[in-house]
């Protein structure tokens, strides 16, 4: 891919015409006569059982089918294996209307199913549920005596290693710190809520309209717990409004929406409410102690990180907290701890960043208190430990150019202007404070295939089972088949989100554009070489010798490289050989054993500025550069907006965001968007956006490392680090309020 | 009678494009409309990928909301039922409703307009924005009985046929959204903005304000500190703010405004 007409190019979105027009449609949003509509009813306590359940009042309405719930369930897949999706920790995954237990506040405990969505709902509150409760133990705080260590597998979740002796290297360090951070529960609540629709086809087979991450995981988890044939379940998202984790998993109103239509043999959509989008996993709270032992002149000699996290009581729910403390620092002794306590809620659930985004925060918010104590510039001391090489595993990175990024990133800020007295900066009655940090994040390649295939009109399809839930994951499938067959973009048509189509991994953790872009690479390249033959399978063909090196395929041509004037159409190629289509799969997987010799990682450096007003303690961010080193980027344009939503994120994390438990009734209390505060417009200020560009192909062929989560990893802890420059004040608890600040 | 009933007129594109596909089925569409049975057989000759197509009529096709025959909702199912005739993106529309539902979901499940978006229900989003008589309103919390003989305009009303609304361009140069749920919200609501900025409306964040008895309010010239306040009320999750600002500001000032990225290394 020398030349580059598309790849690289700040290309505006392809499907973003639908999206702009209103003609996109979502999971809830296709129709057909007779659709009947599902309302879910929660359970009102946290832990106990159903005493009894009467649906009879609810019933008797005209037009309301039926009332599902653990009393009329039909016999389903009793395995604990037959639920489990391909994201799921550990455990036992929860059964929707198993049993009368009640595991968790909000469960499910019968879905309603009528004419209209209006008597539907009207009908759910009439379903009267007796419990007999039991007190639910929900608070982490409360249970400490309770921790244990995890042994869960999760994909991608690594055991904490570590390393040399802390304890003695920190008893002898000159400066010691030690802090503890906490932060409260937080909810992905993308703005769409999670829906199903699902068709019931007249020989009895499903097509279903999911809100998920992954069209495969949810074909997977509906044949395996209903029993059905693959081939009799097809699972369609072409659009997903957000997830950002939440549709990992296969969540509960697919197995609702499901059963209803095979029981009543009739196409149902069952959409949560977004009080219900609070009832299926979230951001777990965690507690976690960061000790730092270093030298007078500021060299890391200890690091011990602690994290004490939440899980359900049936699932060991593990991300990475503390593993980034033994790899983004050069530091010989590094003890590292992670522990749960089961409580009554539902499992937590991987939301962007997972485990760095509050693990980094920790450990960057404390080299930040480390840097005051050495009386240090904290860019400085991140900079007299920078690891060369990746020191947990000793091994070299793929690329990494994070001193480019703290160079350009504080340039761009001004970091060399800053006065690193605390409260020595004021405009009127503001407070304004400078505070940076690191962020990393990994960059991964997951096994992928995809089809493409080209007819004689110069069309070209390309297609894989992925998602794109707003990551641009059309566009760049688009602007890679067209670069690589030289076709102008409005000739390639991307396809997705369809469980027909070709393997993909679920859209999480960053690796959909290296993973996806490799295999439609690969595939374009099959179809290189099949054009290549056919031209030179003509009477002496100038293309005779010439190897898929020595061409180049651009406007619509396949050309001699040494002589671009030497061309052939791609379409008058094909009609003279009689060919109407071109027809490839590949299967791009990574490179493992190259790979393995290689810690593969993006890397961050972002700097803050915070306006916080001295009377009130409102706090504003006002300034945000975030210069991120992830490879090649293959869009500016949509790569910019995922650092953008990743930085917002981060603010919206440090500022707002908290899950409130009332630990009397078990209940997450403040379930809507009044209540749990995002960031809003007004909010944000301005974020500037840096792309070090990394020649690495190791992390993947096309050099690709993957942008998803690393914009917000370190946000929410430069904010906090910006705070403390503003006033003086070291808030260790998140969101920091302004309560936190008087 | 129920015009959300009737054939759609299809453009000599879309016949292309039916003629081309499913020969068969040509007929029966010019008479009847596209039906189920269309959609899920074009979608299968199509892969499945929906509205990835750059094809404009291809696009229109295979997300034209599905008509629902009147059958489909037997009258027995509604509560208190309200007939109701009011306008919708510039068409008349006599229908039966639920008293108990909203316009949203009026648009949503009856009309087959799914551009305007439920995001919570409760009027805390504002992904469900549309205009009313000129106004944006909250159509999850708008019954549709309420909206008798008024003016309704949605995101599928906002452009002139195939040309696009100034500030639907400009959020599509600016990459004012990425999953695109909220932004038919975002649209109605920076196109009312501009409105109520020309007619003078104050913000909370607009200077002094009072006015001389009898005077007109001048226009409120939208600084980014007033589109910012004014837009607060369309939650976007993926944090794509920068860049809605920056496209309202763009149609506002009618002059470009840059991106701004950087290469380095």
């Amino acid at each position: 891919m020398a030349t580059t007409h598309y790849i690289g190019q700040p290309t505006s979105r392809v499907d973003g015409r639908a999206k702009v027009t209103g003609q996109a449609k979502y999971a809830a949003e296709f129709n057909a006569p007779g659709l009947l509509h599902g309302v879910v009813v929660s359970s009102a306590i946290a832990k106990g059982k159903i005493t009894h359940l009467d649906a009879n009042e609810a019933l008797q309405l005209e037009g309301v089918l039926q009332v599902f719930s653990h009393q009329n369930r039909p016999d389903l897949a009793w395995l604990d294996l037959s639920y489990k999706d391909m994201t799921a920790p550990g455990g036992s995954p929860f059964r929707p209307f198993y049993d009368e237990k009640i595991l968790f506040n909000q469960q499910p405990v019968a879905l309603v199913v009528a004419e209209t969505f209006e008597l539907a709902r009207y009908a759910a509150t009439l379903v009267r549920v007796q419990y007999e409760s039991e007190e639910p133990t929900t608070s982490l705080e409360a249970n400490l005596d309770d921790l244990y260590t995890p042994v869960s597998f999760k994909l991608g979740y690594q055991k904490p290693k570590s390393r040399g002796d802390f304890k003695a290297a920190f008893d002898q360090a000159t400066t010691r710190i030690e802090s503890e951070y906490y932060h409260g529960a937080e909810h992905h609540n993308p703005m769409e809520m999670h829906a199903s629709t699902v068709f019931y086809e007249e020989n009895g087979s499903l097509t279903i309209y999911d809100k998920t991450q992954g069209v495969l995981n949810s074909q997977h988890y509906v044949s395996m717990v209903f029993g059905l044939s693959k081939k009799n379940v097809r699972v369609l998202s072409p659009f997903v409004g957000g997830a950002f984790g939440s549709g990992l998993r296969p969540q509960y109103q697919l197995f609702m929406a499901v059963l209803a239509a095979l029981e009543l043999k009739r196409s149902v959509k069952v959409v949560l409410t977004r009080q219900q989008m609070f009832s299926f996993g979230h951001r777990p709270v965690t507690m976690q102690q960061v000790a730092i032992g270093a030298t007078f002149d500021g060299k890391l000699e200890a690091i011990r990180h602690a994290a004490y996290s939440e899980t359900s009581t049936f699932e060991d729910y593990v991300e990475n907290i503390v593993n980034w403390s033994g790899m983004m620092y050069s530091c010989p002794n590094v003890e590292q701890e992670y522990k749960l306590v089961q409580l009554d809620m539902y499992t937590p659930l991987d939301m962007r960043s997972p485990g760095a985004a509050t693990g980094v925060h920790a450990l960057e918010c404390a080299m930040d208190e480390l840097a005051y104590k050495l009386n240090i510039d904290p860019l400085e001391l991140r900079l007299r430990n920078y690891a060369e090489e990746e020191p947990s595993e000793e091994k070299p990175f793929s690329s990494k150019a994070l001193r480019e990024c703290y160079q350009q990133g504080a340039e761009r800020f001004g970091w060399a202007n800053r006065n690193p007295e605390p409260r020595s900066t004021k405009d009127g009655t503001a407070l304004i404070g400078w505070g940076m940090a690191t962020g990393m994040w990994d960059a991964m390649q997951m096994p992928t295939r995809a089809t493409a295939t080209l007819t004689s009109d110069g069309k070209l399809t390309v297609g894989s089972a992925t998602a794109d839930i707003g990551t641009g994951t059309y566009t760049i499938m688009t602007q890679i088949a067209a670069e690589m067959l030289g076709l102008p973009l409005e000739n390639v048509t991307a396809q997705l989100g369809d469980s027909s189509l070709p393997l993909a991994f679920v859209e999480g953790g960053s690796a959909t554009a290296a993973s996806v872009g490799t295999a439609v690479t690969y595939v374009c390249e099959k179809i290189q070489k099949k054009l290549l033959k056919l031209a030179q399978a003509a009477n002496n063909s100038p293309f005779a010798k010439a190897k898929l090196k020595d061409v180049t395929f651009s406007e619509g041509y396949l050309r001699l490289r040494s002589d671009a004037t030497v061309a052939v159409s791609l379409t008058e190629l094909m009609q003279q050989n009689s060919i109407n289509t071109l027809e490839e799969k590949a299967t791009a997987l990574p490179k493992l054993l190259k790979q393995s010799k290689y810690a593969r990682n993006t890397h961050s450096a972002v700097f803050v500025e915070v306006r916080v007003d001295e009377a009130l303690g409102s706090i504003l961010v006002t300034r945000v550069v975030s210069a991120i080193a992830a490879g090649r980027i293959l869009n500016p344009k949509t790569a910019r907006s995922q650092i953008l939503g990743g930085v917002v994120w981060g603010i919206s994390m440090a500022l707002e965001e908290d899950t409130f438990m009332d630990h009397t009734y078990g209940r997450f209390m403040n379930h809507n968007l009044a209540e749990y505060h995002v960031a809003v417009n007004a909010d944000i200020r301005d974020i500037d956006v840096i792309f070090v560009e990394e020649q690495d192909t190791i992390a993947s062929p096309i050099g690709v490392k993957g942008v998803g989560e690393i914009g917000l990893v370190g946000v929410s802890a430069a904010v906090a680090n910006a705070i403390f420059h503003a006033t003086g004040k070291r808030v260790r608890d998140l969101p920091i309020t302004l309560d936190k600040l008087l | 009678m129920m015009e959300e009933n009737e054939a759609p007129q299809l453009t000599e594109d879309e016949k292309k494009l039916f003629e081309d596909l499913m020969p068969e089925d040509l007929d029966e569409i010019l008479d009847t409309g596209v039906n189920r049975r269309h959609f899920l057989k074009l979608l299968t000759l199509t892969g499945g990928g929906l509205l990835a197509y750059q094809a404009a009529a291809a696009e229109q096709v295979l997300t034209r909301p599905l008509s629902l025959p009147p059958e489909a909702l037997p009258p027995s199912t509604l509560e208190n039922a309200v007939d109701l005739s009011l306008r919708i993106n510039g068409t008349s529309q006599k229908l039966t409703v639920d008293s108990r539902m909203t316009l949203l979901d009026t648009l949503r499940e009856r009309l087959g307009l799914t551009g305007s978006k439920k995001g919570c229900d409760h009027g805390q989003c504002g992904a469900c924005t549309v205009l009313v008589d000129g106004r944006r309103v909250l159509s999850c919390l708008t019954l549709a009985a309420s909206c008798e003989g008024q003016s309704v305009k949605t995101i599928e009303g906002i452009a002139q046929g195939n040309t696009l609304h100034p500030m639907q361009q400009a959020f599509l140069k600016h990459d004012g959204f990425q999953c695109g749920f909220c932004t038919p919200g975002q649209i109605c609501s920076a196109v009312a903005v501009l409105d109520e900025a020309q007619k003078g409306e104050a913000s909370y964040v607009t200077g002094p304000v009072r006015l001389k008895a009898g005077a007109k309010p001048s226009p409120v010239r939208l600084s980014e500190e007033e589109i910012r306040e004014r837009m607060s009320g369309n939650l976007c999750r993926c944090g794509a703010y920068p860049n809605i600002v920056a496209a309202i500001r763009e149609v506002q000032s009618g002059k470009p405004v840059e991106q701004t990225w950087n290469f380095v290394g």
